[in-house]
């Protein structure tokens, strides 16, 4: 009697083991398979919108002026990163961040307008 | 003001012939289209409805000359669809002045976009004008997208760096500046260690007579930095001119006339001929400003300065288009 009860729970908490396993080892969907994704910031009433943009490394980013003036999209470092030409209305301007860090941009004929972007 | 006759103010607190609140009240009602001059070591004001009576000589002083600023050609957005008209309307009200300029003075942004079309445009008005000698410095319209390249190979023979340079006419010293270049994030306008350097070596062995005008495109005072509108280092280009009896400093940038005296310096920012902006903190942004129609060339105008050898200050006289 003792024996037979042994081994079904034996049994039961190899079958409970196994499957525990066979769960763990399962890649999770959709971890390491997420293709870059475009985002998009406005530019309107001299300002950048969203200020402070934060993506996933290897994101493209593309700003399109709405205002009714020219702007420009330049990097603060020191080298420049990126720098756009000047966009007139409705002109767009794209940078892909394919290293994660902390972007800190302005517009180069109107400094007071920045922004950040940071990939991560 | 229309109705205001001739004015003789003769407060002279500091022995120098420069009568400081008589001036600031004369600057104040530049805007409506006063003349104010200095004849004889008295400033005199004349409404422009009078201009009639005056004898053209007496008014004309020795020197005259137009700054016109920020045609923008090449915009076209509401707020003025047509800048090459209204440059044209400014080029007209200059021929129709009643003592000719010798010169116009260009404080910047003469193109909207930088394009070669707009710069060819602009030349091809400018050559309507009955003064054919033009001075310009770049606005930082006119640098983008090349570092200000096309800007010196079109007008900066002769000058130095970024364009900046200086001449005299008259006995008057003029110096150009450029404070458009290399600006920092979250900044003002910049003249830079070298444009600094050179600006003092160039005024070093004048005399303190002799009359300085100083022309910039963005304000060489602080008028609003939350919008950009001032220059970081132009404290330091101002201390070289301490020594001169008078100093004129002409602006642009901000499209509308602001004025302010300190000590010997008169600054003083001209209209745009293309499209009007905002008064500081009176909108969301320095951007155009629409305004209906009839009204647009009643805030679009050119500046007219005469100056009288001997005398202390230049009369400094805005106008309208309309």
């Amino acid at each position: 009697m003792k024996t037979r009860r042994a081994w079904i729970a034996g049994l039961t908490t190899a079958v409970i083991v196994a499957l525990g396993l066979l769960l763990a080892g399962s890649p999770k969907v959709g971890a390491n398979t997420q293709q870059p994704a475009t985002t998009e910031v406005k530019i309107d009433n001299f300002s950048f919108t969203p200020a402070v943009l934060t993506v996933p490394v290897g994101t493209t980013v593309t700003w399109t002026n709405r205002d009714d003036i020219p702007h420009t999209v330049v990097s603060a470092d020191d080298p420049k990163m990126f720098k756009s030409k000047a966009m007139d209305t409705d002109e767009k301007f794209s940078y892909t961040f394919a290293k994660p860090g902390r972007y800190s941009y302005f517009c180069s004929v109107h400094p007071k307008m920045t922004g950040t972007i940071i990939a991560q | 003001m229309g109705e205001k006759t001739k004015d003789q103010i003769l407060h002279d607190h500091n022995n120098d012939g420069v009568d400081r609140r008589g001036f600031l009240k004369c600057m104040a009602w530049a805007g409506t289209g006063a003349l104010c001059v200095m004849q004889g070591g008295v400033l005199k004001s004349f409404s422009m409805s009078r201009m009639a009576e005056l004898d053209p000589k007496k008014m004309a002083g020795e020197l005259s000359f137009v700054q016109i600023s920020d045609s923008h050609m090449g915009f076209n957005k509401p707020a003025n669809p047509d800048v090459a008209g209204t440059l044209k309307a400014a080029i007209d009200k200059i021929n129709g002045l009643a003592t000719p300029p010798e010169f116009m003075l260009h404080t910047g942004d003469i193109s909207h976009l930088s394009k070669p079309e707009e710069f060819d445009t602009v030349d091809q008005i400018l050559k309507g004008a009955s003064a054919k000698d033009v001075f310009y410095v770049p606005g930082e319209h006119d640098l983008l997208n090349d570092d200000g390249k096309q800007f010196l190979e079109r007008y900066g023979k002769g000058s130095k760096g970024a364009g900046w340079y200086s001449f005299d006419k008259k006995g008057v010293h003029f110096i150009g500046l450029v404070n458009v270049l290399n600006l920092k994030a979250g900044g003002l306008g910049t003249l830079g260690h070298e444009q600094l350097e050179w600006m003092e070596e160039d005024v070093e062995h004048l005399s303190s007579s002799t009359p300085i005008v100083v022309f910039a495109h963005i304000p060489l005072w602080s008028v609003y930095p939350e919008w950009g509108w001032g220059t970081e280092d132009s404290a330091q280009a101002l201390a070289y001119l301490k020594k001169f009896g008078s100093v004129t400093v002409l602006n642009g940038h901000i499209h509308q006339t602001m004025q302010k005296v300190e000590g010997n310096v008169t600054f003083h920012t001209a209209m745009s001929t293309a499209f009007p902006q905002p008064q500081p903190g009176k909108a969301d942004s320095p951007g155009p400003m629409k305004v209906p129609a009839e009204q647009l060339r009643s805030v679009l105008g050119i500046t007219d300065v005469n100056y009288i050898q001997g005398q202390h200050a230049l009369g400094v006289v805005d106008s309208t288009l309309a």
